[in-house]
């Protein structure tokens, strides 16, 4: 094996200080040999070899080429979502990319040039510190996965997707593809196709995993597409927090990451889902989440969008069960050169059910931000709530931010509100902090962090310091 | 001992350059110093408090500022800061979800060496003996900085900060604006407590009122963008008494 090369961050981020999104955590490659390569493009034989590579039955086989299809024929959305994605080549993406082996249980076993990627961006230290578990994803597969004793021997399940399958095929099968249909959107439809790795989770009855489990996704390749299909069920009065983080070096064209997380809480659970993501500015991020909320449950995403060309990504609840409870707490960061199209999607199905919904966006630059945000209660329920709320903040006069919100609401007996607001940061701001001895970066910086200080307060105390750090290089980055 | 040099200053409103506001200042402020600059309203004041603390509406055409011979003109509004120059703003900004203490602490930290970790006991410790010396109630650090603040919380936080970041010079626009007695009192009495040796100020300020709580060495007149008077106490007691057009028809006679 070759030794590791790296490209460093400081250079590139120097060349090009206004549009370069930070990445001096995450922007290094290393040379990696695959044994499995699916190569560039995507037809029936780039499914069948994938499935071949990961040994899988024939009814998943099935599932992906049925996926295939549905993926080509449905048409690009640009009728509502932007012209860029016709920007992305399928033929130039390399669907399938694995070293080909297990996934290692213990740090010492990952391979060194695996290893010293996640090592850098402090992964092992993470699991000592406060994880139950950690699953780091390297490209297609996983490269290490551990769950610490004392979570398995509470009979919760722990393991990315590939291994789910063989290991799991029942349970897997029972709730695969339910929440999120092969035919959502085109997106959900190519993840089918060529999904790998990804975690499942299955926490047992009455189980309370105290720590949160983590997943780690890293796309190390160029022209890479990574397709994770994460499946989490939290089985009757059962409560989990996972978390995710994602990251990508900078490559000179763009990389598409398309995931499909799919969650069930069955009655009375719980399931808490944190996303810190941090892409570099090439990757199209276009990813479908949702959960469904049995009886008394409730589902709560967290997701922080930082980095990535374009995001596209709209977690939601469908409140199945009576006194139901779904939130969405999402912040986004768009940078010059980027665009975040993120929002909610709160589905009431049952009487009694609440969703909350809270967005905060931040421009800055050339940077654009979309909230799209769906709010539905038919007309046949009762005592049904939705309080949404988007804040917008703008930082330089160029930036740009949209709301969509939609919110049907039948019947009349139920509780709506809706507010947003816009405000800017103003050179007024700007030049009393800098007054006070801060940097115009500093300033910024602290302008954001207070903008979306309440939300943050929620976070685990980890996530809100790695996202304060995120909005800090994103600030110095974009100070010219 | 430090000197602020402000030598034959010009200042230019930034959008329209062929707007002069200060046309030709000189003023030389030693630490422990204290000076009042008045003048009726639209003469430039807060433009030259502004304008030295390096606010980018501003343009300086022509002339210096220097601390210690070294002019300040070529930096950044920070680096002033950092430098020494403490503007207390007449209208104080804003900064929603940004709390007192941990702006403070952002400032402070500010002015460390790079690599150097802020002691937050010590940090607290300071803060709590500054609060308690202005009579600022403990929760005050906790609400976010001037959001819904009344005039007087607004100008006792920015005291507060004077207190906390311990400049060589002050520049005190207007502070006494929009205070009530009380308030006013408490404010005075921060900036005695820092008047000292190790300080210089310049206070900005319509009225004479401010200047019987804060007793001043110096009293500078000024009018149409220039210092026109200049002397003691006194000048102001005068000027209360005799009015502002007292000075302009001294101007036009002489």
């Amino acid at each position: 094996m070759k030794p590791p090369t790296e490209t460093l961050a400081e250079d590139v981020v120097m060349d090009n200080p206004a549009v370069g999104i930070d990445q001096s955590s995450g922007d290094f490659q290393y040379d990696v040999k695959y044994e499995f390569d699916a190569g560039t493009g995507l037809n029936e034989d780039t499914i069948r070899y994938i499935s071949s590579a990961k040994k899988e039955a024939d009814w998943i086989l099935d599932f992906r080429l049925k996926a295939l299809k549905t993926f080509l024929d449905k048409p690009m959305p640009t009728h509502w979502a932007t012209k860029d994605l016709e920007n992305i080549d399928f033929d130039k993406i390399r669907y399938y990319l694995a070293s080909g082996q297990k996934p290692k249980r213990t740090w010492d076993e990952v391979p060194d040039d695996i290893k010293n990627t996640f090592e850098r961006l402090g992964i092992p230290e993470q699991e000592r510190k406060f994880l139950a578990g950690v699953e780091a994803q390297f490209d297609s597969e996983a490269a290490y996965s551990n769950i610490k004793d004392i979570v398995a021997k509470q009979g919760v399940i722990f393991c990315n997707s590939t291994e789910a399958l063989r290991e799991h095929p029942e349970l897997f099968r029972k709730f695969f593809g339910k929440v999120i249909p092969t035919g959502d959107n085109k997106f959900s439809a190519l993840n089918s196709a060529v999904f790998s790795g990804g975690s499942f989770i299955y926490v047992p009855k009455g189980v309370k995993v105290a720590q949160p489990l983590q997943a780690y996704f890293r796309i190390n390749a160029e022209n890479f597409g990574q397709f994770e299909r994460t499946l989490i069920i939290a089985d009757e009065g059962s409560e989990v927090t996972y978390m995710e983080g994602c990251t990508a070096p900078k490559f000179s064209t763009s990389t598409l990451h398309s995931a499909v997380v799919e969650l069930v809480a069955l009655k009375g659970a719980k399931i808490q889902y944190i996303t810190v993501q941090n892409w570099a500015n090439n990757v199209f991020n276009l990813v479908t989440k949702r959960g469904v909320a049995h009886e008394d449950a409730e589902i709560k995403w967290i997701d922080c969008n930082i980095g990535s060309r374009l995001t596209m990504k709209y977690p939601g609840v469908v409140l199945k069960g009576k006194r139901a409870r779904g939130e969405v707490v999402s912040i986004a960061l768009a940078n010059d050169g980027q665009h975040q199209d993120t929002g909610a999607k709160m589905i009431h199905a049952a009487d009694d059910t609440t969703s909350v919904v809270v967005s905060k966006s931040i421009s800055v630059g050339q940077g654009r931000s979309t909230y799209r945000g769906q709010v539905h209660i038919p007309k046949h329920l009762k005592g049904c709530k939705n309080n949404t709320e988007c804040d917008a903040l703008l930082i330089n006069s160029n930036s740009r931010t949209d709301t969509y919100p939609a919110i049907t609401v039948r019947g009349d007996q139920h509780a709506t509100q809706h507010e947003a607001s816009v405000s800017k940061v103003s050179e007024e701001q700007i030049f009393y902090m800098q007054q006070r001895g801060l940097t115009e970066a500093q300033a910024m910086s602290l302008a954001v962090n207070g903008f979306v200080n309440d939300l943050v307060r929620q976070f685990p105390m980890e996530y809100s310091v790695e996202l304060k750090r995120l909005i800090d290089l994103e600030m110095e980055g974009s100070v010219g | 001992m430090n000197i602020l040099e402000i030598r034959d200053l010009h200042v230019a409103l930034t959008e329209s350059p062929e707007t002069a506001i200060v046309k030709g200042l000189n003023l030389t402020i030693k630490t422990g110093e204290v000076h009042a600059i008045m003048g009726p309203n639209g003469t430039g004041k807060s433009t030259l408090s502004k304008a030295i603390a390096g606010h980018p509406d501003y343009t300086i055409t022509g002339g210096d500022v220097l601390i210690d011979g070294k002019s300040i003109l070529e930096m950044e509004p920070d680096e002033r800061a950092r430098a020494g120059v403490f503007l207390a703003f007449q209208y104080p900004s804003e900064i929603p979800g940004v709390s007192i203490a941990n702006f403070l602490r952002a400032a402070v930290q500010a002015r460390m060496a790079e690599g150097e970790e802020l002691d937050a006991t010590a940090y607290y410790k300071n803060l709590y003996s500054k609060m308690d010396l202005l009579k600022i109630d403990r929760k005050f650090t906790s609400r976010s900085v001037n959001e819904g603040f009344s005039g007087g919380e607004k100008k006792r936080c920015e005291i507060l900060q004077m207190a906390m970041l311990e400049p060589t010079f002050a520049l005190m626009d207007e502070t006494d604006s929009g205070l009530d007695i009380d308030a006013l009192k408490v404010v005075a009495e921060g900036v005695e407590a820092m008047r000292g040796d190790k300080l210089g100020v310049l206070l900005i300020t319509h009225y004479q009122r401010l200047l019987e709580h804060i007793v001043p060495d110096f009293v500078h007149v000024m009018y149409d963008g220039r210092i026109v008077k200049s002397g003691d106490k006194n000048l102001a007691i005068e000027l209360e008494a005799k009015g502002y057009d007292w000075v302009k028809e001294e101007l036009s006679a002489s």
